[in-house]
Parts: C-alpha cells; structure tokens; sequence
C-alpha cells in the first residue's frame, strides 16, 4: 500500500500539482492578509476562465505563444543549455513577420508561410548565434542571450520608428497585410451570411465573432509532439540528451558537442520563432509596436518550462495553466480590486515549490530504501 | 566639450552604482558556490521597500537600510531553496525574479491605494558633490551622488573580504571544492548562507539606490533589467570584483551616451544607440575575454557525506 | 580488548546504514598508541567508511568511540581535528587554484585584526614540522602546478599544522611511485618517532608488510579479524581479505604477437595550459598484444589519450591505426576506425548517469545502421542488444535493462561499459586504469577479458598508475615520464624495480641495470 502511495508521490505529475497547490495556498494567504477574501477571489478567478465560452477559447488562443517559448527553452535544456534569450528571439521573429508581412502580398497560400517562416528564421540565427559564440569562443549563453534580448528590444523600437513602416500617430507599424492572417473565419465572420448566421448561435458567436478565432493552438501542440519525437525517438535527439546530461561523455562518444550546442540553439530559436511569427499573423492588431520593456512572453516560457519540468508534451499543459492564471489575474482586479499582480506572485512560488518538490522522489526514495532496510532486519 | 565630458562622467557613475552593487552581491553569492540568477528580484523587492519606507519615514536613508533588508530576506528564501532543499538554484533563481517583482507591484498597489506607482519620497539621497560645492567653477555640471561612494566603498570591501581575508579564503575554496572546506571544519552550508543572504542585501540596497537616488519613486519599470545587467557583469568580470565593476561602468557608460546623444542633435536614433553596449558587450567578449571559467561548484548543491 | 589509556583510538560495534545497505555491521577497531595500523579490505567493504566516521564526515547509526581510553561524540571534522585526529583522503582535499600554504592554512588561518590574513607566523610553524619530519614543500607553488606525490604532503602537512596526533592516511600509494611510497614510508617511520600514531587504509598486501605492525581486516562490512602483520604471509591475507582463496598473479599464455596495428609516430601535444604535455613520443602497437603504458599520474598520459581520440589538438607527428592516418581527425571518425576506449573516470567520460542501462549501452553504437533507422532510434534492437550484454558479461541486478545505471554498483557498472566497447569489435582497445574501484572478483573478471581479447588477436594499450596490475598484465611496458616513452621492457625483464625508477625521472641505462 504505501509502496503504491510512494510510486505516485514519485510522479512528475504529481510533484507539479503539488508545487500547483502549495503555490495557491501561499497566494490565497497573501489574499487574506492583504484584506481580500479568499474564496471570493478564486471564484472571481474560475468564472474569469470557465463562465462564458469566449473566455475558455481566449485562454487557449493566449497559451498558445507561452507554449511554443516553453518549448523552446524546453527543447534547450534537455540538451543542457539555457536559453533565457528565448524573449529575444520571440522579438526579432515578431519584427521579422512584420516586415515581410508588410513588404509582401501574396497569395495567403504563399503570404502565410512566408510570413512565419521568415519570423522562425529571424528566431532561429538569433539562437544560432548564441549557440556560435558559446561553442566557437566560449562565452557563456545566459550572458549574450541577456545582450541580445536588449538587441533585439531596441532593433524591434528602431523598426517601429522606419518611416517606411511606421503608421502616423501610433506607436507601432502597419498591420500586415491580411493576406498573412492565419485567423480563421476572418472574413466570413463580418460578411452579412456570417453575421445572420451567428446572430442565432450565441455561443458560437461568442467565440467566433469575439476572439481571434484561429488554429494556431492546434498548431502548437501539433509542434509539441514533434519536439517530443525529435527528443526521444531520433539519433540526433538522443545525442542531444547525452551531451545534456553529460558532455563529456558525449565528446568522448564521439558526439560534436559543440556543433550540437549550435544546432540546439537554432531550433529552440526557430520554437521562438514560431511563437512571435504566430503572434503577428494571428492576434490583432497584426503589428509590431514601440516596447518600453519586455513583454515577457520569452521569459514566461521559462515559467511553462519549469513548471512542465521540461517535457514537451507537458509545456501544453502548463502553459494553458499558465495562460488561465494570467487571464484571470485581469479579472481580479477589475472586479474585486486585488492586485493582479497576485498572479504574477503566485506563478512565482509555484515555480519556486517546482524548484523544492523535485526532490520529492529522492526524499520517497530515501523512504522506501528505509523501510526496506527495517524489514531486512 | 570639458562639460558634456564631466555630465558623462556623472552620469556614468550614478548609472552604475546599482549595477555595482548588485554585481558584488553576484559575486559573493557564485564565488561560494550557489549561482544567483535571482538577482533582478531581490532588487525589485529593495527598490519598492526603499520607496516606501523613504515615503512613509521621509528619511531617505532609512529608506536604503529597508531596501537591503528586503533584498536579504528575498535570498533568504533562494538560500533556504538552494542550500537546505538542493533545489535547482537556477530554477529557484527565476522563480525569485517572478516573485520579486510581483511582490513589488502587489505591495506598491496596497501602501499606495492601488498605484503601481508610489509617491514621490520626500529627500532623496545626497550628493556628495554638486552645484552647492562647485559653483563658479568650470566643475559645475559635476555631481556625484553618495550612491557612488558607496559603492566604489562596497565593490573595495569585496575585493578586501574575498582576498584579503579569512572569510574570502574559506568563501572562495566553498565555490571550488567545498566537500575540502568541510573536512576542514568549516560548515560550508553556514557560510553560503551568509554569502547567499548578503548577496540578497546587496542587491537590494542596488535596487534601493535606483529609486532613492536616481528617480524618486517606485514604478514598475525601474527595475527592469539592471538584475541582468549585475549578473551579466559578473560574469564579463570573470567573478572578479574589479572585473564586474568595469563592466558595471560600461553599461553606465553607455547609459550616459543615450542620455546625452539621445535628446542631441546627431541623428543617429536613440534606439540604435541604446544598443551600443550590448553590442559592444558581445564584442568584447569576442575580442578579450573568451572562455570564462566559473567557480567549479557553482550551482552543484552540497550534499554532505554524499558518497 | 578493554578499553585502556595505551589505545589511540578504539571503535565499538560501529555500524553504518545508507539507504538499505549495511556499509558496517557492528565493526571494532583497536589501535595502540604511536604505532601505525593498517586497515585491510577490498573496494566497498567499508574501511573508508569506517575511517570517514572517525573523522566525523558521517556518523554511526550505533557504536562508540574512544580515544586514549576516553568515550569521545565526535560529530563533525571539526571535532575531529580538536580531538587530534587528522585525515589524508583518498582524493585529495585540496584546491587546485590555491597556493601551498593557502591549502594548508584554509579553515585555521592565522589573522591580525579584522581577519585579514597574515601568513607570517603560520609560515614558520610549517617550516618547522616540514624539517622536522623530512618534508620539502614548495609553499609559494599553486597545487595544480604540483607533482601528486607533493600534493599528498601538502595533505599530511595541512593535518599535522592542525596538531593532528592520529594521521588517517585514505589509499596513500595508490597514485604514487616506488621512490615515493618509500619516502612516504620514511614519513611515516619519522612520524612514529615523534609518537603520533598513522592508520593506514589499503587494499596493497605489500605495503602492509612494510609499514604496519598489527592489521584489522574487513569484508563486506563486517569484521573480520585483527592479526600481527608479521606472523602472516601475504597470501593468508589475501584470503581474509576476500573470504575465499585467491590468486594473487593473473595466469596468462605467452603472447603471440603478429602485425603492426597501431603506431604513433613524433607525437608532440600541448595541454590547456600552453605547456608541452606530449613531447616526440612513439609507440608501436602489435596484434595479439597487451602494451602497457607506466608512469605517475600528470606524466602526459591524459593529454596523450585525448590526442589519440581527437578531442585535442595534435601539434605535430603522426598517429597511424591500420595504416591509416587519423591525427586530429574528429572523434567520431577515430573511434570507426576500430578504436575503443575504457575511460579511467566512468561517472565521467564513459557513462550517462541519469540515462537507463539501455540507452547507456548504445552510447558508443547508436549511430550504426542496426540502432538507427533513417535518423530514428530502433529501441527494440537496443533492448535485445541490451540483454546480450547483461547476460554476457554477467550484469546485476538482472533485468536491469530500464533503471538508472546510476543505481548500478560500480563494477556493474564498469562491466556494461567494458561490454559494449568490446561488443564495437575493436581492432584495438585502450583501458585507462580499467579496475579503479573494483572489487577483488571484478577485478579478476575484467583481467580475463582484457586477456581473452589478446588471445583473440586484438591490441591492448592498457594505461594504468597501478604499476602492479602494468607489471602483471602486459606482455610490453613503456615507461611515461615527462611526456616522452623512457624506457620499453618485456614483460619478463620488467620488475618493480627498473620500471619505478624511470617512473621517477631515473635513466634507461640504470634501470637496465637495476
């Protein structure tokens, strides 16, 4: 029995809803001290997210950037690197999309991919780069990720200020040009069919006519499964665990470590890529704007990571988590006055109890190995 | 040209005086062996405590105490993650840089009626040398906040504590080989203790003086990447302490190249400029530096009598 | 034996549990004051374990401790060394980056005010224990710029600064050379003088012989026996050592030499430090023989290996395997061209930790057609391949296919890696010191393997610092020193003798003669 009790202590599962609980608990006490009432806020919290269909799909629609990030910083440290420059590289991807999707007007069948493919690239030689400088001259990743995040920060600022893109009287570009929109339905929606046709379905106008309805979610778990088979089905993604867990077991192996920290980088930008590429073809207002400071979606793919313990598949999850706790965070504030920022605490601690329940299984391990030895004797 | 050399030189200096400081708290925190990615967060948390106790007190040195004193208490729950529990200190770091400013905001918005802003503190800290002193003189565009001398004072106290003194022997062999310092008879969780929880303090007295000697209040970007910047200065300094304060001076040196270029008549584009010192980062790193070799232990939790 | 002011130390009925392994079980120890007693077991059988809860690094889940007949709690090093107890471990403690004297004063530093440092006074009292027991240390070098032999007298001086009256020295030959062990010994001999007493822990029957005059022997965890050196040969206590008879030389047909397979040819090599490491070194290596390669440890071997798989830089000269150049060609392409290596450091270089068994036994294959399909991983043919090699070479836990390797013991361990680099089908096999750790039967198990592919025509090049497992394995030995080969014996003109003093910097013409 306790054996049992113990194996399911021991799953990473359960270690996370763990760290998932303990980091409510703390925030809920925040709550209480600060003079809120706690059950009040978790039901402003859950009707934020599940009351109305348009918010369920928002929650989706807004994971899906924090996901793709998540598994680029994912896919980095199963190989042993650590890309905290995935904000950058979701950066220069938006910059990147913009501009094409600007310049450009194609066919969307052409227009689209395009426009994402050219934000992945942006993402991925960013990456690239970093993986260039750490395995040709050493220099340590975190350190030129955190340059090239503020590189990338003012590139996107001085973009924004090019007169051949910049739109009078905003602080951001044109949006691209429609025929790079990955929204679904965009055009129907607001034809006088469209409008007739949802006026009768009011749940399906909810989340049609009052989001950005699109696949890229789809999209994006479709990518997490990929990311999953390249890590543990192909040579290469085995090599990449190896010179992970132990380079020098790898070089020795015969394994190009260092050309594996490039290529990791790249594709881990590319996963940023994607992220800020599907940021601009698929949420309005399709463009890039002046940032005064980072908007984090990088960064929070750190938090989806960590908070997936770096599986793939589990960057999915944690990143809807994730996306629901930003999302009702909003409405915390806008209807009960506590801070939302609240959020930002609690997915802190969360992270912070993920760092402390990691050792759970050794602790259950240490456990069962003395009740072992007591029933030797 | 002798004045805009000496507003550079002003500004160059008080830029970097957080910097520097939160440099030495990375510094003494990786030398005994626990990386301190958290830094960003403990300054966040320094400079919100110093607003608002420089507010609410209206002395702004009390102020500054608070803010080191939040900082620490900030790494005290990085030391209690990293040390006692072996967590991943990276994970825990990040996670102090999601609380930090979280914890900030939330507190600003509770002392201060629900602004991510608070109120302007009364005094800010002092010049040591300003017009006051130097009118009449071709000086008179001079100024050196105290924030500077204290932490040209902390960045010689690191360099003297680490190598001069017995504590500095012991912290730097901790980051080396710590199992050794054990059999010696030191406890090597006690003293990373101690370097975690003074680093904190440092960090937060960086985040203290931004908001009580550069601007006059806490808002929610004025820790916004400073934490980085320290930590990407240690490790441009090779986890030495003059090391990480030069660099600490070139990113306020270019700070000051903004300020003064920026609202100029050439036309470069201030954003261009903006992202001179990161390029020029890089390009040192390139050029100079090349393979930097952390503290061998750094960031491998200690298990004693692990076999 | 009672309790009594003439013993050092004495341990009662100490017994040790990690996890749900009894390291102890109930285990005495009893050692007279000023004389030096030798600890005697395998690999894994407990003495530094043991030893290790004498210098407070762990404590006993039961048993006392008493020195000079009073019950001491000593529970962490620190009371160890007030107690007077000093440890030298088996891997040293010390700091690579820090000078001598900063070692050696590190933790008991002598300070003026506001703990700056001042090593004035510490420096005097070092050179007097360094003149009184015939050491000489450089106290200005930094330790990674020193030979090992000085480091271990840096660690007996660090010891000894600290007023230590009882010197635990971990497996102190194990990495030193004939000259060395007997200057050690001589230390030792002077130490006695002066009335200190030296627990040695050792599992080299010879050494016992000449230093010790009583020895407790421990196996498995348990106590076995406290004997008087003297009254017993080397093989009785073997025997005790390992509960079972057991041979003491490795049995071996003469070798049958045939073709060149591998040659290197003016091999110079540089190290991370600019300094030459590898200097116009040759070798000649023949089908169907073991070539093993002596010396002390820092004498080129590292750098010397590195090159040879591609992972450094070869400055200049030629290495040739099959008649095919391969210097500074990248590792990948080394190790198809029939080359396999048993690195020294498994956790390290030769082993995932955190990867199953499985995905380990493919580290050095996985790229062959038979486990990779188009870029893919054939998992079915990993785990069959797997199998064969838990069952060929004898793996435990049986079945172990999915755990951790990390949960294996260490000679598990070492067989699944031997295993798979056997199973590469070599044309030539280099072992690094391929039974550090090991105990007595996997030891022998491993000397066998390494025999039986000589027989099967392959190359060995066996690198070692065991001059004893060199002596008793190779049909060849060169000497390494300094970079350069100084000296290459048959095996039967090989002695301890002419090999350790070239090991020590001696010339070829007088160890010819020796």
């Amino acid at each position: 029995m306790t054996r049992k009790i113990a194996k399911l202590l021991k799953t990473p599962f359960f270690c996370t809803a763990m760290a998932i609980f303990f980091g409510s608990m703390v925030a809920c006490g925040i709550l209480l001290l600060t003079g809120y009432s706690a059950s009040e806020s978790l039901a402003v919290m859950f009707n934020a997210v599940f009351s109305r269909p348009k918010f369920i799909l928002n929650v989706i629609l807004k994971s899906t950037p924090v996901i793709l990030t998540g598994l680029s910083v994912a896919f980095a440290f199963k190989s042993g690197l650590f890309n905290i420059g995935a904000e950058g590289q979701y950066i220069v991807s938006t910059i990147a999309s913009t501009i094409t999707g600007i310049l450009f007007d194609f066919h969307p069948i052409i227009q689209i991919p395009l426009v994402i493919l050219s934000g992945m690239l942006a993402g991925g030689v960013l990456g690239g780069l970093v993986g260039i400088l750490k395995s040709k001259f050493g220099i340590h990743e975190v350190l030129t990720s955190i340059m090239f995040n503020w590189i990338a920060l003012y590139l996107c600022n001085f973009v924004v200020n090019i007169e051949r893109f910049h739109k009078q009287d905003s602080d951001g570009t044109y949006s691209i040009n429609p025929s790079g929109f990955t929204l679904l339905l965009n055009d129907w929606k607001f034809s006088e069919e469209g409008r007739n046709f949802l006026k009768d379905n009011p749940i399906l106008s909810d989340i049609i006519l009052k989001t950005d309805f699109n696949l890229n979610f789809l999209i994006a778990v479709l990518i997490a499964f990929i990311v999953w088979v390249i890590i543990y089905k192909t040579k290469k993604g085995y090599e990449f665990r190896v010179s992970g867990l132990n380079p020098d077991a790898a070089q020795k192996a015969g394994i190009n470590v260092q050309k594996n920290t490039i290529y990791t980088l790249f594709i881990s930008g590319l996963l940023s890529g994607v992220a800020g590429a599907f940021s601009i073809t698929g949420t309005s207002i399709h463009n890039i704007q002046t940032l005064s400071m980072f908007e984090n979606y990088g960064f929070n793919g750190l938090s989806v990571a960590l908070i997936a313990g770096s599986s793939p598949l589990g960057c999915i999850i944690s990143g809807l988590v994730f996306s629901a706790l930003i999302y009702a965070g909003q409405s915390l504030q806008f209807k009960i006055g506590a801070p939302s920022e609240i959020v930002n605490i609690m997915i802190g601690i969360i992270v912070f109890f993920v760092a402390l329940v990691r050792i759970v299984p050794t602790l259950v391990n240490r456990f069962l190995e003395r009740e072992e030895s007591l029933d030797v004797k | 040209m002798l004045n805009n050399i000496l507003i550079a030189i002003s500004i160059t200096l008080m830029y970097s005086a957080p910097l520097a400081l939160a440099a030495m708290g990375g510094v003494i925190s990786e030398r005994s062996g626990i990386i301190n990615i958290g830094i960003e967060g403990m300054m966040s948390i320094g400079a919100l405590a110093g607003a608002a106790v420089g507010y609410f007190s209206g002395n702004a040195w009390l102020g500054l105490i608070c803010a080191g004193i939040a900082g620490g208490l900030m790494a005290l729950l990085h030391a209690i993650a990293s040390i006692t529990f072996k967590a991943d200190q990276t994970v825990s770091g990040i996670a102090i840089n999601l609380i930090g400013p979280g914890v900030a905001i939330f507190l600003s918005r509770y002392f201060f009626d629900g602004a991510a802003l608070s109120l302007p503190v009364p005094v800010k800290l002092p010049k040591v040398l300003d017009q006051k002193y130097l009118q009449g003189t071709s000086f008179e565009n001079f100024s050196i906040d105290v924030t500077v001398l204290i932490a040209a004072v902390v960045v010689i106290i690191t360099w003297f504590l680490l190598y001069k003194t017995k504590w500095g022997l012991r912290i730097r062999a901790m980051g080396e080989h710590p199992a050794a310092v054990d059999t010696l008879g030191v406890s090597v969780y006690k003293s990373r203790y101690f370097c975690v929880i003074l680093s904190g303090i440092l960090a937060g007295l960086g985040g203290g003086t931004i908001t009580l000697a550069i601007i006059s209040q806490f808002t929610p970007t004025a820790i916004s990447g400073q934490g980085f910047i320290a930590l990407a200065a240690v490790i441009f300094g090779k986890w030495r302490p003059f090391g990480a304060y030069v660099a600490c001076l070139l990113f306020g040196f270019s700070q000051a190249l903004v300020v003064m270029l920026g609202g100029g008549t050439l036309s470069v584009p201030s954003s261009i400029l903006a992202m001179i010192p990161y390029i020029l980062t890089i390009l040192v790193l390139i050029l100079f530096v090349g393979h930097s070799s952390a503290p061998k232990a750094s960031g491998v939790p200690y298990e004693k009598g692990a076999r | 034996m009672e309790i009594s002011k003439d013993y050092a130390v004495q341990m009662r009925g100490i017994t040790k549990i990690f996890g749900n392994f009894k390291a102890l079980d109930n285990v005495d120890l009893d050692v007279k004051k000023g004389e030096t007693h030798a600890i005697l077991g395998e690999n894994g059988a407990g003495k530094s374990t043991l030893m290790n809860i004498l210098y407070g690094l762990y404590e006993a889940d039961a048993g006392e401790i008493y020195l000079n007949g009073e019950r001491m709690e000593i529970k962490n090093p620190s009371c160890a060394i007030h107690s007077g107890i000093g440890m030298v471990h088996q891997h040293f403690m010390l700091i690579d980056k820090f000078t001598v004297m900063q070692n050696i004063i590190l933790g008991n530093e002598t300070t003026d005010k506001f703990g700056i440092i001042n090593t004035r006074k510490a420096k005097k009292r070092v050179l007097e224990i360094m003149s009184r027991y015939g050491m000489k240390v450089d106290l200005k070098r930094r330790i990674r710029s020193i030979s090992v032999g000085m480091q271990q007298k840096v660690e007996i001086l660090k010891a000894l600064y600290r007023g230590a009256e009882i010197l635990i020295l971990d497996e102190p030959t194990a990495v030193l050379t004939p000259y060395e062990v007997d200057e050690l010994l001589e230390i030792i001999e002077n130490l006695k003088k002066d009335g200190k007493t030296v627990i040695i822990i050792t599992h080299k029957l010879k050494e016992i012989k000449k230093s010790s005059k009583e020895c407790t022997i421990i196996r498995k965890g348990n106590f076995v026996d406290c004997v008087n050196v003297e009254k017993e040969s080397e093989q009785s206590l073997a025997e005790k050592m390992v509960g079972r008879k057991v041979k003491l030389s490795v049995e071996k047909r003469p070798a049958s030499p045939g073709d060149i397979v591998f040659e290197i040819k003016n091999l110079n090599v540089t190290c991370e430090r600019g300094l030459e490491s590898v200097k116009n070194l040759s070798m000649t290596l023949r089908r169907g023989e073991i070539y093993g390669l002596a010396g002390i440890e820092g004498n080129g071997q590292k750098e010397l290996l590195e090159a040879i798989i591609g992972v450094r830089h070869v400055d200049s000269g030629k290495i040739l395997m099959n008649g095919k150049e391969i210097q500074n060609k990248s590792t990948r392409y080394i190790l198809d061209s029939k080359i396999s290596v048993i690195h020294e450091d498994r956790h390290k270089d030769g082993c995932v930790l955190s990867m199953s068994v499985a995905d380990n036994a493919i580290l050095s294959k996985y790229r062959e057609r038979k486990f990779c399909i188009n870029g893919f991983l054939n998992y079915e043919e990993r785990d069959k391949f797997t199998d064969q090699l838990i069952k060929n070479y004898d793996v435990r836990p049986i079945g172990c296919k999915n755990t951790k390797i990390r949960n294996l013991s260490g000679g598990n361990q070492q067989k699944l890696i031997i295993g798979r680099e056997i199973a590469n089908n070599p044309d030539l096999l280099i072992a690094v010191q391929p039974t550090r750790g090991l105990d007595v039967g996997a030891i022998e198990y491993v000397h066998k393997i390494l025999i039986n592919l000589r027989d099967q025509g392959k190359a060995v090049l066996l690198i070692s610092l065991e001059l004893d497992e060199i002596l008793d394995l190779s049909d060849r030995i060169a000497v390494i020193y300094d970079g350069s080969i100084v000296g290459e014996f048959n095996q039967e003109k090989a002695n301890e003798n002419n090999v350790g003093l070239l090991m020590a910097g001696g010339k070829f013409n007088d160890a010819q003669n020796s």
